[in-house]
């Protein structure tokens, strides 16, 4: 058996999910955001939160890191409930916002730094997790180097490298390959499947079908409701279509025809 | 490649943990700062102007007599000079509100936010990081105020730093909670009509505050009123080795009611960021 079959089958036989989400809404004034959202995310798994624009993924977001307070349902990482222990909850969570947030004027290193010492970590344990996360999305060689002189698919891995800077446990990534170019999309998406490899979840948002893999979860998110969750193959055969795209389309334009006609 | 694993057990931070934040965080205002010399120079340039070019047309027309803290008359500029330090410690703090604003336009702000300090603390660190970098600037005026004759005695070049702590902590404070309330950065214009055009004017900065009772009694008890007016005068008793009690008390009261108004605003659970539209997606 290999390492990644012996870490799957750990992951599936004991400990929390990676990801808790249970009976969470949300709503801005009378517009509802969310509504009633559950899904989970295994550890060592890759789970597409597939959506259109205004799905609601980004409040999702907000509120499984904290910026927005959770008012209805829990949110739970690694079994620590977000809004009872932050601390513990933020601490084992990597974030890839859909907005570039590097400071441009620094190097790839002191923004590294700065991100280690919003986690409490030192100098010293913050170099040798910086030259670690810049292996792992091969940007070792620009680590001194300005920002603002990397092209949008190096900063978003640096933006991911940040993300695991702190060992997280569960990665969330939003719209991460937003405004780029196809090499640029497939290389960010090869490096966040190979984190796998260490026994992280995933949770990758997104609205482009050809990011879904045939071995992922995949969580169908729409005007704020959840229309299919499971693996890949099961949300296929439920909406009894040949591929994700196909059952995607049917799912979301079932939901819009029954909310017009409702 | 490592595999994680996760303790049972929660997290707990430990001081030294708290210390490593607090110091990334100054840190990474320094090197902004260092890497925005245009800022450096416009903070320099506006107090100068003040004092090269308004003082010295008003140094005639406005006599200014012994009042506390001066033992003698004094010059116009010598006058205005704490004035214009607490202006800079002014625009440094709205300065922070602004970069805060444009922070969460493009997700800096999401990045502090999402660390496992506790938000206090972030915004607090924030706020000290602020601090320090108006306290420098303060240094850089005073020194050039010093080859224009605008001289204090020497031990008030270090005793001023506690007053300068705590009024650039106020009104780093009063920038954070206004950065909470603007909800787009085209609406920061507002906040220099509103807020610091207002303040400046309406304090003790330019004028004594008796000159003003004699030509409007209500606008006395505006510039009292006026927590800028008692970072003025905090800072210039300060300069000269004094203490004003009463601006003292102001200060430090006006930076709790602002410091614990930012955190609110900026908690999840009550503050008002959670109330506006959804980031879209």
């Amino acid at each position: 058996m290999n390492d990644v079959a012996i870490l799957t089958q750990a992951a599936n036989t004991a400990g929390p999910a990676a990801l808790d989400v249970v009976g969470v809404g949300h709503r801005y004034g009378a517009r509802v955001a969310l509504r009633d959202v559950c899904f989970s995310v295994r550890p060592t798994s890759f789970t597409v939160l597939l959506g259109l624009n205004g799905a609601g993924k980004s409040t999702l977001f907000s509120l499984i890191t904290r910026l927005y307070a959770i008012r209805n349902g829990h949110i739970r990482i690694l079994g620590h409930d977000v809004a009872r222990e932050p601390g513990a909850a933020l601490s084992r969570l990597g974030v890839v916002f859909q907005s570039r947030a590097l400071d441009v004027d620094i190097s790839v290193q002191q923004n590294l730094i700065y991100h280690a010492a919003l986690h409490g970590i030192g100098r010293r344990q913050a170099d040798e997790q910086i030259a670690r996360v810049l292996t792992l999305v091969d940007l070792t060689d620009r680590r001194r180097e300005r920002v603002s002189n990397l092209s949008g698919g190096q900063m978003r891995r640096v933006e991911i490298a940040r993300a695991l800077l702190h060992q997280p446990r569960l990665l969330l990534l939003d719209e991460p390959t937003v405004g780029l170019d196809i090499k640029s999309r497939a290389d960010i998406l090869g490096h966040v499947r190979r984190l796998l490899r260490s026994g992280i979840g995933v949770l990758w948002a997104t609205h482009l079908i050809d990011e879904v893999g045939d071995n992922d979860d995949v969580v169908v998110l729409h005007g704020g409701c959840v229309l299919a969750k499971g693996a890949v193959s099961d949300v296929v055969a439920a909406a009894g279509t040949s591929d994700i795209g196909s059952a995607f389309t049917k799912l979301t334009q079932a939901d819009t025809g029954a909310g017009a006609g409702a | 490649m490592t595999v994680l694993t996760d303790t049972p057990t929660g997290h707990r931070l430990t001081l030294a943990q708290y210390w490593i934040c607090l110091c990334g965080i100054v840190w990474r205002e320094a090197l902004r700062f260092i890497h925005q010399r245009e800022r450096f120079i416009s903070a320099l340039v506006r107090p100068l102007v003040w004092l090269f070019i308004f003082a010295a047309g008003f140094r005639q027309v406005l006599g200014v007599s012994i009042i506390p803290p001066y033992e003698t008359y004094v010059l116009y500029e010598v006058y205005i000079a704490p004035g214009l330090i607490a202006m800079i410690q002014l625009f440094n703090g709205m300065q922070s509100s602004l970069t805060m604003v444009y922070d969460r336009e493009t997700g800096g702000m999401r990045t502090l936010l999402v660390s496992p300090f506790p938000r206090w603390w972030l915004l607090t660190s924030k706020l000290l990081a602020g601090t320090m970098v108006s306290i420098l600037q303060v240094y850089a005026f005073l020194l050039i105020a010093w080859f224009w004759d605008v001289e204090v005695p020497p031990v008030g070049y270090f005793l001023v730093i506690p007053a300068l702590l705590l009024s650039g902590f106020m009104l780093g404070a009063l920038g954070m909670l206004i950065s909470s309330l603007i909800k787009q950065l085209e609406n920061f214009a507002g906040v220099m009509n509103f807020v610091i055009f207002p303040m400046f004017f309406a304090s003790s900065a330019l004028y004594p505050l008796w000159r003003v009772k004699e030509s409007s009694p209500f606008l006395y008890y505006v510039c009292q009123a006026n927590p800028f007016t008692h970072v003025t005068e905090l800072i210039r008793f300060a300069l000269y080795g004094k203490v004003e009690w009463v601006s003292l008390a102001v200060v430090i009261g006006c930076a709790v009611v602002f410091l614990c108004s930012a955190i609110v605003a900026y908690d999840p659970s009550r503050g008002f960021l959670a109330r506006r539209g959804g980031p879209g997606g």
